[in-house]
């Protein structure tokens, strides 16, 4: 495909800041709790408090006697008007329980809705939640997917006879070649659950409208439209009559890209009831009962030869299903083993996956969703590979890099990766921490009792999907296009619409810079709408990495499509062949003759003059555009981190952070590299602090931010960011993702630091998170501190 | 989050706010900064009809200096401590820790009063107060007492205040001439309260020999302790590391520690060493 051109005004390529910061920053967003209707009712639910048990009896007459209580219930009440939550996406031989919106007779969570109360105040729901009695008969209850797939484990479902969901072997042979390999690797590897902690938790306000069935629904989330279509679908309502509005939305990270029971029961409630219903999250309940992330766990077995040179890799994954798992709940390890392979030529590989049932909240996308899991396993491997071999552990990995012209290139597990340059991602990374004079300092310090560490990764993953075919279940996701809308008004001013649904990707900047540059118009003079099916052509929304590359690939069809139709109408009315008029710096114009131009806003004023048109032209500057990708992009980069650790403490701390990243052509490097910001620190959440923990009950320990910690500004060092931009063939863009870069590059980079601080010490691995405890009672157990 | 439903007061004097105390007693409860209180409530893990807001009293923030000590009324807040210049040249313990509670939010919103009469056995200034031996001031319905600091903490989020009583004033004595002091923390990760922390503060000889050391830690047990064998294990002698890591081993004498996911027992312990051994480390002269 064409590259594109660069407008005068150099909107692609501007560190723009963005243009919803101020409106975010001072409070003028609008986000679902913020939305007030007349006679709003609020719902909240009362959660199990068991891992497992069968609920004996459910007494809800004192609730319901609390005055302003409108209505209670159970899962008894809600029969036959909500129905089952979709199950999970239909793998071969997968076993799919059915998910109740409210606990039917049985709880296998902790924080599994159980029963639901409609007040007129909010605060009255909350006092009548407790109000209501649960008799709970408890039942062992299992949360740690070795266990559960022991013959006497506790059953999650009964009826399956196994905590087995499904199990799936992907990829070609390995036997042969781990056989023939010089050395072997293997290593068990933990990705621990982690929780996505959205700043702004879930919420909803559903609203009915009697006289003609309208129900607008204000909804945190990813993808409006496949929010509607799965209601219209399971609550059996008139798509064109159900509106969801994503206003702003704070963050989501995976977790807001499903529909979850909560939300569909408030629709429900809002027409049942024929009045406003709200339901605003708690923190708590976000811990407890939103999907998590990650929750995987890895053998990994890597062959080579004794130069380096990789032959095989296997993976054994065990991916937690939780107890209900969601629609794609099923699909993470089978993108962990899609990109298994990593940034290398590895001619065997294998993944045998196991899905687990266990009694937790199930997982679901979380950023970086399977592959950041993947790169984790294989660039820990690595340096485990070059520590055995004795080989410097970059070298080990230029050794294996796919080469720039061995693109486009088929790994064994049957993705197809288009193009990269791993080496110049590598190269800049090392240039810029000058890793000679960074080893010289190292095995100095080690000389005077101190233990610093550098850790590399280089990850490539797959970003913006395509159109896949369709599992059962799977068919929300309409497919892997992006739709825009572009229309110029009267004065001249361009209004985009996007069916992405942006939630703190900056999208309302870069979306209006490539319009902006497609038009040649001021940054100003664009202003881009999104997340209201009501008005918003259908999108499949923002998650996967994909809404620059894909939706801004749809914006610059869209654009330069009105940019031709500009330019025809131009040429009419300067009276020239279109091949005459130059379309810049808001402006057309006669190339060497300055007088003979028009503006651009009167240009668009004459578009909407019927009579001044040549014929055959249809009023309005505007148009619409799908863009669909043929193949997933794959975004890369080279992160390398500096840490000591404090050997007498055991805690890591990061000294120096460099990420050198290629999303192919970045149209604003300054949301770019927010977006690695942000990412680094969520993966430094991952490597170093974050987890999820159950006690031999099934209970959750981590159920508040005085247990479960995330990063802050002060645990986070200036990152050293550089973008090195290998455009994408797969699209008009040239771009690749970039929302996951962070998350995939910073736990292997991180913990191969903290690793290499300890080699002194012995240390080959430790799993996630890298609390200091953990790293102190391996030294002390060693015998190597007190 | 939604807390269950309470009256809320804002009494304008102390008698007042004890007569509010005595009419509703055990369903009622002070209000100062809300930083340990309100989470409770809004966790339904405290339940609280009453919620007299001290805020309004004149009078119960502010520091100042009379001639051998400092007196800080109860509603001051972390900040104020931390940016006292008062005590940061007459009592400049007080404002290290104070500087190392939570964050800025934290620290704007909490105060003195209420982190002791709250007692969380992770507060950062429990232990400096134990170290200084400060004198509690407490007014009650039968008029004004004075408690050391010594005998206020009496267990987990207990102390020795009456249901009826409100902490007036904190008085801490100056800093002795030749004297030095460190609070050393590591905060946990998450709440950012004291896994351990350790307050001193050493009178040196002319000769620069420890005098009078003072070391109490925080965080490891039920109650902030002062660590007494320490203290003693210093006396007569310069900092060095022998005597540092003598004094370091016994501040865990007796202890039984506090155990969580984040620091069981036995790292816990061993970070009240090594943690009290930095910051006796940080007062030897260079
Ligand atoms: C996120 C976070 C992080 C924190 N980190 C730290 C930390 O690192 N270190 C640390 O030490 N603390 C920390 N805290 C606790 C903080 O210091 C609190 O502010 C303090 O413990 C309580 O002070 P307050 O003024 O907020 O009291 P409140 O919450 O208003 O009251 C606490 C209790 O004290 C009683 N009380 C208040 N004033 C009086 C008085 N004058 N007389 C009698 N009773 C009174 C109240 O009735 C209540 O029972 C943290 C808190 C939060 C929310």
């Amino acid at each position: 495909m064409t590259g594109t051109k660069r407008g005068s005004t150099g909107q692609i390529g501007a560190r723009r800041k963005r243009v919803e910061d101020p409106r975010l920053l001072t409070g003028q967003g609008t986000f679902v709790d913020d939305i007030q209707l007349p006679g709003m009712l609020h719902l909240d639910f009362v959660r199990s408090t068991h891992a497992q048990a069968r609920i004996a009896a459910i007494d809800t007459s004192e609730a319901a006697k609390c005055p302003g209580v409108v209505a209670v219930y159970t899962a008894e009440e809600i029969h036959g008007f909500v129905p089952l939550l979709p199950g999970p996406a239909e793998l071969p031989g997968l076993r799919a329980p059915e998910h109740h919106v409210l606990a039917n007779g049985h709880v296998r969570y902790v924080g599994e809705a159980v029963a639901a109360v409609v007040a007129e105040e909010r605060y009255t729901a909350r006092d009548a939640r407790e109000a209501i009695r649960v008799d709970y008969e408890p039942l062992p209850a299992v949360t740690d997917m070795e266990r559960a797939l022991e013959a006497d484990a506790p059953l999650v479902h009964e009826e399956f006879g196994s905590n087995l969901a499904f199990e799936l072997p992907l990829g070609n042979e390995t036997a042969a070649a781990l056989e023939e390999a010089d050395v072997v690797i293997q290593q068990r590897m933990l990705n621990q659950r982690v929780i996505p902690n959205t700043m702004e938790t879930r919420g909803i306000v559903a609203d009915y409208r009697r006289s003609d069935g309208q129900i607008t629904v204000w909804l945190s989330t990813q993808a409006p439209h496949l929010i509607r279509s799965l209601l219209a679908e399971l609550l059996d309502l008139p798509e064109h009559r159900l509106r969801v509005i994503a206003p702003d939305v704070g963050g989501g990270f995976g977790a807001k890209a499903n529909l979850y029971g909560e939300e569909m029961l408030a629709v429900a409630l809002a027409k049942q009831l024929g009045r406003p219903v709200k339901w605003i999250e708690e923190r708590q309940e976000h811990m407890l009962a939103t999907s998590h992330g990650r929750a995987q766990l890895a053998h990994v077995t890597l062959g080579a030869a004794r130069d380096g040179t990789i032959r095989a890799l296997e993976l054994r994954i065990l991916a937690d299903m939780g107890a209900y798992p969601h629609i794609m709940t099923p699909l993470a390890p089978l993108q962990t083993a899609a990109v298994m392979t990593g940034c290398y030529r590895i001619p065997c590989a294998r993944a045998e996956i196991q899905g687990v049932f266990t009694n937790t909240t199930a997982p679901d996308p979380y950023r970086g969703f399977g592959r950041a899991e993947a790169a984790y396993y294989l660039e820990r491997a690595i340096d485990l590979l070059a520590r055995r071999l004795d080989l410097d552990p970059i070298e080990v990995r230029r050794r294996n890099f796919i080469q720039p012209e061995e693109f486009p290139y088929s790994s064994p597990t049957g993705y197809v990766l288009e193009s990269g340059d791993y080496e110049v991602c590598l190269r800049r990374a090392l240039e810029k921490v000058d890793i000679g004079a960074l080893r010289q300092q190292q095995g100095r310090l080690r000389s005077e009792g101190r233990y610093i560490g550098i850790g590399f990764a280089s990850y490539v993953y797959r970003a913006g999907f395509p159109s896949l075919p369709k599992l059962p279940r799977t068919g929300f996701l309409k497919g892997g296009w992006e739709s825009a809308w572009l229309r110029v008004d009267p004065m001249g001013k361009v209004t985009v619409l996007t069916g992405t649904s942006p939630h703190g990707q900056g999208l309302e900047t870069s979306l209006a810079q490539i319009a902006a540059d497609e038009l040649d118009i001021d940054l100003e003079d664009v202003v881009v709408r999104h997340g209201d099916t009501a008005s918003i052509p259908h999108g499949n929304g923002t998650m996967g990495s994909r809404s620059l590359a894909v939706g801004g690939s749809a914006v610059l069809l869209a654009a330069r499509e009105v940019r031709h139709k500009a330019l025809r109408l131009a040429a009419h009315h300067l009276g020239v062949e279109v091949d005459a008029v130059r379309l810049e710096a808001g402006r057309a114009f006669l190339p060497g003759h300055p007088e003979r131009a028009i503006s651009f806003a009167d240009l668009a004023d004459l578009s909407y003059s019927f009579l001044d048109l040549p014929d055959g032209m249809t009023p309005r500057l505007e148009a619409s555009a799908t863009f669909e990708p043929h193949n997933w992009n794959a975004p890369f980069g080279t992160h390398v981190c500096v840490v000591e650790v404090d050997v007498q403490t055991g805690e890591p701390k990061l000294l120096r952070y460099v990420a050198v990243d290629d999303c192919g052509r970045a149209v604003n490097p300054l949301i770019v590299e927010g977006q690695i910001h942000g990412g680094v620190a969520q993966g430094l959440g991952q490597a170093l602090m974050e987890t999820v923990v159950y006690d031999s009950e099934g209970q959750p320990l981590t159920v508040s931010f005085l247990e479960y910690a995330t990063p802050t500004a002060s645990d986070m060092p200036t990152l050293e960011v550089e973008l090195t931009e290998t455009p994408s063939p797969l699209n008009p863009l040239g771009a690749r993702g970039v929302g996951e870069s962070g998350t995939t590059g910073a736990p292997p980079a991180l913990v191969n630091a903290v690793v290499d601080a300890l080699a002194p010490f012995g240390v080959e691995h430790l799993d996630m998170p890298l609390l200091p405890e953990r790293v102190w009672r391996v030294l002390h157990e060693a015998g190597a501190v007190r | 989050m939604i807390p269950s439903r309470f009256a809320y007061h804002a009494p304008r004097t102390v008698e007042d706010a004890i007569a509010l105390l005595q009419s509703h007693g055990d369903e009622a409860k002070l209000l100062a900064g809300g930083h340990s209180l309100l989470p409770l409530m809004k966790l339904r893990l405290a339940r609280v009809a009453h919620l007299i807001d001290i805020g309004r009293i004149e009078g119960l923030a502010s520091i100042r200096q009379s001639e051998s000590s400092i007196h800080i009324g109860a509603m001051t807040t972390h900040s104020e401590l931390a940016e006292s210049e008062l005590l940061a040249q007459r009592q400049p313990l007080l404002p290290r820790a104070a500087i190392q509670i939570g964050d800025v939010q934290v620290r704007n919103s909490g105060t003195l009063g209420g982190s002791l009469a709250h007692a969380d056995p992770a507060a950062d200034l429990v232990p400096v107060l134990l170290a200084l031996e400060a004198e509690l001031r407490i007014c009650g319905p039968a008029g004004e007492r004075s408690l050391a600091a010594g005998d206020f903490f009496t267990s987990m989020f207990t102390t020795a205040l009456a249901p009826d009583e409100i902490l007036l004033e904190v008085r801490v004595p100056l800093a002795p001439a030749n004297s030095r002091c460190s609070y050393e923390k590591v905060p946990h990760r998450a709440s950012h309260l004291a896994v351990v922390g350790v307050a001193v503060q050493i009178e040196f000889t002319a000769d620069g020999r420890c005098d009078q050391a003072r070391l109490a830690l925080t965080g490891l047990a039920p109650v902030p302790y002062r660590a007494l064998a320490a203290e003693a294990s210093l006396r007569g002698k310069t900092l060095s590391g022998e005597s540092i890591e003598a004094a370091a081993q016994q501040v865990t004498d007796g202890v039984e520690p506090l155990s969580d996911l984040y620091a069981p027992a036995d790292y816990r312990l061993h970070l009240a060493r090594v943690t009290t051994a930095r910051a006796l480390a940080s007062l030897a002269p260079l």
